[in-house]
């Protein structure tokens, strides 16, 4: 808890996590009241067996908040979530990290 | 969810961690539905990353010291007064100006999740967001503040302000006591972030 110039994002997943729940809203198919009140009950929960540090346990929150709602208003179903990640998986798995490294010293 | 997180996934430890590639999956989900687009998400992180942030804040507090009008307007309708300014967008519909006066010192915290005036002050810090911040600013501010390095007199009254969804604060500190006769620019160089939620005090003017 020390005061200083923090960076506004720890990780670029949390950007990313924070602007789809800003383009929801900003689409009007998320009113912000309501995502408060979600995330809150979110954030109690997740702090019931520790205390959050609030970055990255935030986030998690942010994202688990985001992920309930998007499925419960059927934009999206937890099967499609499941498959999606296997997808980025295995073509993350099939990029040649080695020459992206070579490369990026030339 | 918890066998998931044991079991085969194990194998994938080399990846992206997994909150990572969950947040990329339910962008491309979204992207493939037609619901968002890439270029609205990465406008929004540029906003509160570059365009947004305490500066703005800083711009209205200095106002408040140099025009006793705007900070008349300000204390009565900080949203209306804002709007003014050119400060306007999510989660800053609502806002609310709290002085800071040789009485009493103001702070600001959100007890159940994280409000924030976000076209004032950008996005919050982590520790604003964190169950310490959020639980002892409440319970024992004088001691939250000592932590930030701002100690008060023991006759100073101290407000906490609990921020809602519906409403949010922003402090206007006390003018430095050293800071007259400079100009609007000059005086929101002193304003800092911690400042304007009350964890903090603006800088002495350099002489």
């Amino acid at each position: 808890m020390t005061p200083g110039s923090e960076p506004d994002f720890d990780a670029p997943w949390h950007a990313r996590a924070f602007a789809l729940a800003v383009a929801e809203n900003e689409a009007d198919r998320l009113s912000w009241s309501d995502w408060t009140a979600r995330l809150a009950a979110t954030l109690r929960d997740f702090g019931q067996s520790r205390s959050l540090n609030g970055g990255e346990d935030y986030f998690l929150a942010w994202l688990d908040t985001l992920e309930s709602i998007l499925v419960e208003e059927g934009r999206i179903e937890r099967g499609e979530i499941e498959q999606a990640m296997a997808e980025l998986a295995k073509a993350h798995a099939h990029e040649p990290h080695d020459a992206q490294g070579a490369n990026s010293f030339k | 969810m918890d066998s998931s997180k044991n079991g085969p996934v194990s194998a994938h430890r080399h990846l992206p961690a997994e909150p990572e590639l969950r947040v990329k999956a339910l962008e491309e989900i979204l992207v493939r539905k037609g619901l968002v687009e890439p270029a609205a998400l990465d406008a929004i992180i540029d906003m509160y990353q570059n365009r947004i942030g305490p500066r703005n804040g800083a711009r209205v507090v200095a106002r408040a010291w140099s025009d006793p009008d705007f900070r008349n307007a300000l204390l009565a309708d900080a949203s209306d007064a804002i709007a003014g300014m050119g400060y306007a967008g999510r989660q800053g519909e609502h806002i609310t100006a709290v002085e800071n006066t040789a009485n009493t010192h103001n702070i600001v915290v959100c007890t159940l999740c994280s409000c924030y005036p976000w076209p004032l002050l950008g996005i919050p810090p982590g520790w604003y967001k964190s169950d310490e911040y959020r639980a002892r600013a409440v319970r024992e501010p004088r001691k939250v503040l000592a932590e930030f390095g701002v100690t008060l007199p023991e006759d100073k009254a101290v407000r906490v302000w609990d921020s809602t969804a519906e409403m949010r604060y922003i402090v206007v500190p006390e003018r430095p006591s050293g800071s007259a006769g400079m100009d609007e620019d000059a005086l929101a160089e002193l304003v800092t972030r911690d400042s304007m939620i009350g964890t903090g005090l603006p800088m002495e003017p350099q002489r």
